[in-house]
C-alpha cells in the first residue's frame, strides 16, 4: 500500500469493427486459430486469464453469443458472470450508466455488453475502467460475429482474399450485416448484399458493398449469409408476408450452386429465410460458426487484456471526436 | 403581443466601437449615450476594438417553465439570452402544463415580470394540449399576449385542423409557427436518412419528412392567404418549396438554427447525444442550402431552438437520448467563428439575421441604433477566443453541441430594453 503504482497503458476494447485494422483482424484470427487447437484435447481449460474477472452484461435475449463468451471465459480460467436485464436492477429502473458503475465496482478485468441501443458499449467504455467488448449494439454493431464469420470461412476456403460473400435478407435492422461487410472489406474479401428494396438501408454501400435485389445476385457468391428474418418486419409494413419474402429471398436448394457454402449467424427460421433442406445440407457451415464463435471470443478476451495498446479504440474515438 | 421583464429603470451607459447596424446602414465608429435607457446621442469616436450592434433577438427557445425548472427556468434563461447577447427571446409553448390557455400565460407573463432580465415574449399552442385536435383560443390568448401560435415540437398533422387554425387566427391577428413534419416517414428516425444512417444502423429521418409539410403548410397558407412562419428549416428541398411559395406571393419566413448551419450528419458519426436534435443534422448540401437562403433573405432569422435537456437524460445511448441543445450563449460565436471568419458569412448579414431579421418576421419591435430609440445593444469582442466549457453556462442545462470547442468572438455586453444586463 501506498507504493506509486505505473501510469496504466490505454484500455483496449473491442466495440465495432470501424475501429479496426487489417492487422488487427489478422491477429485475432491466428490467435482463435492457436487457440482452436487446445479446444480439442481432453482437459480443455488454458490458464491464460486466470484470477482475472469478465462480466457479461445482456440487456437483450441470447443463446450463443452469451454461452459462446461464459464458455470462452472459463476456458482460459477466468472468473466470469453473467447478468440479464430481466431480473436485475435494470427491471427496477436503473440505467445503463448505475448499472455499469455498480459492477466496475468490482473491478473486472473485462465488461462484455449487449444492449438494444446503439452505441451503448462506447458509454459503458467512458464509464468503466473494464476493457469492454461490443456482443452487439442495436442495429450497428456485432464485431465478434463478424470475426467469428470471417475466421469460419477461412477455415472452409483457405483464403479470404478475394472471396465473394452474399449477405441475403434485412440488411436494415442487422448489426450482423453491418460489421460483417467491414470485416470482409478489412481481409480483402468481397460483400455483395442482397435485400427487398425496403430492408436495403439508403447509403449501405458506403460500407463497401455492392447491393442487389434480385436474389439471383447470389449465384456467384462463394459464400450464401443468410440474415434472420422475422415476423415484425410483416407487420411494420417492410415485407407484405413472409410467404412472399420465402418466395422471393428464401435460400432453397435450387439457389444454392454446387461448391457454395451457406451460413446463418442463427437463430434459424427454418422454411423462411432458409429451406430445412438447406440448413442440414454438408454445405452449412452453421454449427462451423458456432464453434469458430468459442474460440474467437477467446481470442478477443486475450487480446484486449493482453496485446500492447496501440488501442483500435483510441484510434476509433479519436476520430469520431475529430 | 406582451413582452415582460424585471422592471427598473433605464441605465446610463456609454458604449464606443464599431458600430454596425445593417438595416440602418451604419457602419463606422461610435459613441453611444443612453441616458435613462434611451439612445441621447451618438458622435463620431476613435476606433476601438469591439463591435456595437443592434441585441440580437431569439424567436425560438424553450424555457422548460413550467414543468421542467431542473432544466431550465424564467431567470436562467434569461440570463443565458443576455449573456448571448440577446435582448428579447421567445419562448415555446410545449411546457409541461402546455401554453394553451390565458391562465397559463398570464402566469408565465407575470413570473417573467420578477424573474427575467431580458424582455421575453410567449407562444401558445395551435391546438390544446398540443394534441392536434381542437384549436385553442387564439383570440383570448393573443389579447393576453402571446406572440404567435404553434404546435413545436410536433406537427400539425392535421391539414384541415392547420387550415381552420389560419382562417381562425385572422382574429388573433398574429402568425402560425409551423414545426413541418410529416410524422409517418419521420417515425422511429434519429437521424437524416443518409449514408450515415445507412453505416451505423440508426432510423433515419428522411428530408422528404420536413419538405412534404412545408409543402402542405405553405400551400394551406396560399389558399388562405395567411402569414406561415416556418421553424428551424433543415432540407435544402424545404428551402426550394419556400422559394416557389416566395415567387408567387405567398406571405411565408424561416429560421434556421446555428447547428443546421454549421454541422452536418457526419456529425453523429461520434454517437454524441449533443449532436440529436429534431430536425436532425443532414447533408453538406443541404447546410449549403440553408446557407444560401439565408444570404438571400429567404431565410430571414437565425434561431436557436435552445433545448435544454437534464445531463442525466442526454448521458444515456444516442436512441434513448432526447433531441434538442442549448444555443443562447453560443449562438454568435460559434458562427462568427465558422462562418463569418472562414468569409462563408458576412458580419453584417449575420448580424442583421440575428436582430431585425427575427423581429421584422414575427412582427417584434426592432432594436435599432438611433437617437430617441431604447437601447438594445450588444457590444462584441470579436478576437477574442475562449472555450465552451459545461462549467460556463448560466444556462441551466449545458448540452451543447460545442462543448470543449475553441471559440473567437465573445459577447461582452448586452444591453436589454434600456438596462445593462449582462457585462463580462
Amino acid at each position: 500500500m501506498g507504493e506509486l503504482l505505473p501510469p496504466s497503458p490505454p484500455r483496449r476494447h473491442l466495440l465495432s469493427v470501424g475501429d479496426l485494422e487489417r492487422e488487427d483482424v489478422e491477429r485475432i484470427l491466428a490467435t482463435a486459430r492457436s487457440l482452436a487447437g487446445s479446444l480439442g484435447r481432453e482437459l480443455k481449460k488454458l490458464p491464460t486469464l486466470r484470477g482475472r474477472t469478465v462480466v457479461n452484461v445482456f440487456y437483450e435475449s441470447s443463446t450463443r453469443t452469451l454461452s459462446s463468451f461464459e464458455l470462452a471465459a472459463k476456458r482460459l480460467s477466468a472468473d466470469t458472470m453473467s447478468i440479464r436485464a430481466s431480473g436485475s436492477s435494470v427491471d427496477k429502473g436503473e440505467s445503463l450508466k448505475d448499472t455499469i458503475l455498480t459492477l466496475s465496482a468490482y473491478d473486472p478485468d473485462v465488461i462484455v455488453i449487449r444492449h438494444p441501443s446503439i452505441g451503448a458499449p462506447r458509454l459503458v467504455a467512458r464509464w468503466t475502467d473494464a476493457h469492454v467488448v461490443n456482443a452487439g449494439d442495436g442495429k450497428n454493431q456485432h464485431p465478434t460475429q463478424a470475426l467469428l464469420d470471417v475466421y469460419a470461412m477461412q477455415e472452409a476456403f483457405g483464403r479470404l482474399e478475394g472471396l465473394h460473400v452474399a449477405i441475403v435478407g434485412d440488411v436494415l435492422h442487422s448489426r450482423v450485416a453491418r460489421s460483417l461487410v467491414q470485416a470482409l472489406g478489412l481481409v480483402g474479401a468481397r460483400a455483395t448484399v442482397v435485400a427487398p428494396p425496403t430492408l436495403l438501408p439508403p447509403g449501405i454501400d458506403a460500407l463497401g458493398c455492392e447491393t442487389s435485389t434480385d436474389i439471383s445476385a447470389i449465384s456467384a457468391a462463394d459464400v450464401v449469409y443468410v440474415l434472420r428474418m422475422q415476423r415484425e418486419r410483416m407487420e411494420e409494413a417492410y415485407v407484405p408476408s413472409l410467404r412472399e419474402y420465402t418466395a422471393l429471398y428464401g435460400i432453397t436448394p435450387e439457389r444454392v450452386r454446387p461448391g457454395q457454402a451457406v451460413m446463418h449467424p442463427g437463430p434459424m427460421n427454418r422454411g423462411v429465410e432458409i429451406d430445412p433442406r438447406v440448413a442440414d445440407s454438408d454445405a452449412a457451415l452453421v454449427i462451423d460458426q458456432v464453434r469458430a464463435g468459442l474460440a474467437v471470443r477467446m481470442a478477443v478476451l486475450y487480446d484486449v487484456l493482453t496485446v500492447a495498446p496501440v488501442a483500435p479504440v483510441a484510434r476509433g474515438v479519436a476520430e469520431a471526436v475529430a | 403581443m406582451t413582452f415582460a421583464c424585471r422592471n427598473g429603470r433605464g441605465d446610463f451607459l456609454v458604449l464606443e466601437g464599431r458600430v454596425v447596424a445593417p438595416a440602418q446602414r451604419i457602419d463606422e465608429s461610435l459613441r453611444i449615450t443612453v441616458t435613462d435607457g434611451v439612445i441621447s446621442s451618438l458622435e463620431p469616436a476613435p476606433a476601438g476594438t469591439l463591435v456595437v450592434a443592434p441585441a440580437f433577438v431569439d424567436p425560438h427557445v424553450h424555457l422548460r417553465t413550467p414543468g421542467r425548472e431542473d432544466e431550465e427556468t424564467l431567470r436562467s434563461g434569461a440570463e443565458a439570452a443576455a449573456a448571448g447577447g440577446f435582448c428579447a427571446i421567445v419562448a415555446m409553448p410545449n411546457t409541461d402544463p402546455v401554453v394553451d390557455c390565458a391562465p397559463v400565460l398570464g402566469d408565465l407573463l407575470a413570473r417573467a415580470s420578477t424573474e427575467a432580465v431580458v424582455p421575453m415574449a410567449f407562444m401558445a399552442a395551435i391546438s390544446k394540449g398540443q394534441r392536434g385536435e381542437e384549436l385553442t383560443e387564439m383570440a383570448e390568448l393573443a389579447a393576453a399576449g402571446a406572440a404567435a401560435f404553434t404546435d413545436d415540437g410536433r406537427p400539425v398533422v392535421s391539414a384541415a385542423l392547420l387550415r381552420r387554425a389560419l382562417r381562425y387566427c385572422a382574429l388573433a391577428e398574429r402568425p402560425l409557427a409551423l414545426h413541418c413534419e410529416e410524422p409517418t416517414l419521420s417515425r422511429g428516425g434519429h437521424v437524416h436518412e443518409g449514408p450515415v444512417s445507412g453505416e451505423i444502423g440508426l432510423g433515419g429521418y428522411p428530408s422528404l419528412a420536413e419538405s412534404l409539410m412545408v409543402e402542405r403548410d405553405l400551400a394551406l397558407a396560399a389558399l388562405e392567404g395567411r402569414h406561415v412562419h416556418l421553424m428551424h428549416l433543415s432540407a435544402r428541398e424545404s428551402v426550394a418549396a419556400l422559394d416557389r411559395a416566395l415567387a408567387i406571393g405567398v406571405t411565408a419566413t424561416a429560421e434556421v438554427t446555428p447547428h443546421h448551419l454549421v454541422l452536418t450528419d457526419d456529425a453523429v458519426r461520434s454517437l454524441d447525444t449533443n449532436v440529436k436534435m429534431n430536425p436532425p443534422l443532414r447533408a453538406e448540401e443541404d447546410r449549403q442550402a440553408l446557407l444560401d437562403g439565408l444570404r438571400r433573405g429567404a431565410i430571414q432569422a437565425v434561431a436557436t431552438d435552445h433545448a435544454p435537456h437534464a445531463r442525466h437524460e442526454k448521458d444515456v445511448p444516442f436512441e434513448e437520448a432526447p433531441f434538442g441543445v442549448t444555443g443562447l450563449e453560443t449562438a454568435f460565436a460559434a458562427l462568427h467563428t465558422r462562418l463569418v471568419r472562414p468569409g462563408v458569412l458576412s458580419l453584417e448579414t449575420l448580424l442583421e439575421r440575428m436582430s431585425g431579421g427575427p423581429a421584422r418576421m414575427l412582427g417584434l419591435p426592432e432594436p435599432r441604433i438611433e437617437v430617441g430609440a431604447r437601447a438594445n445593444l450588444v457590444a462584441l469582442d470579436l478576437e477574442r477566443e475562449w472555450e465552451v466549457s459545461e462549467g460556463g453556462f448560466r444556462s441551466l442545462s449545458a448540452n451543447s453541441w460545442l462543448l470543449g470547442q475553441r471559440l473567437r468572438g465573445r459577447v461582452v455586453r448586452t444591453v436589454a430594453d434600456g438596462r445593462l444586463v449582462y457585462e463580462e
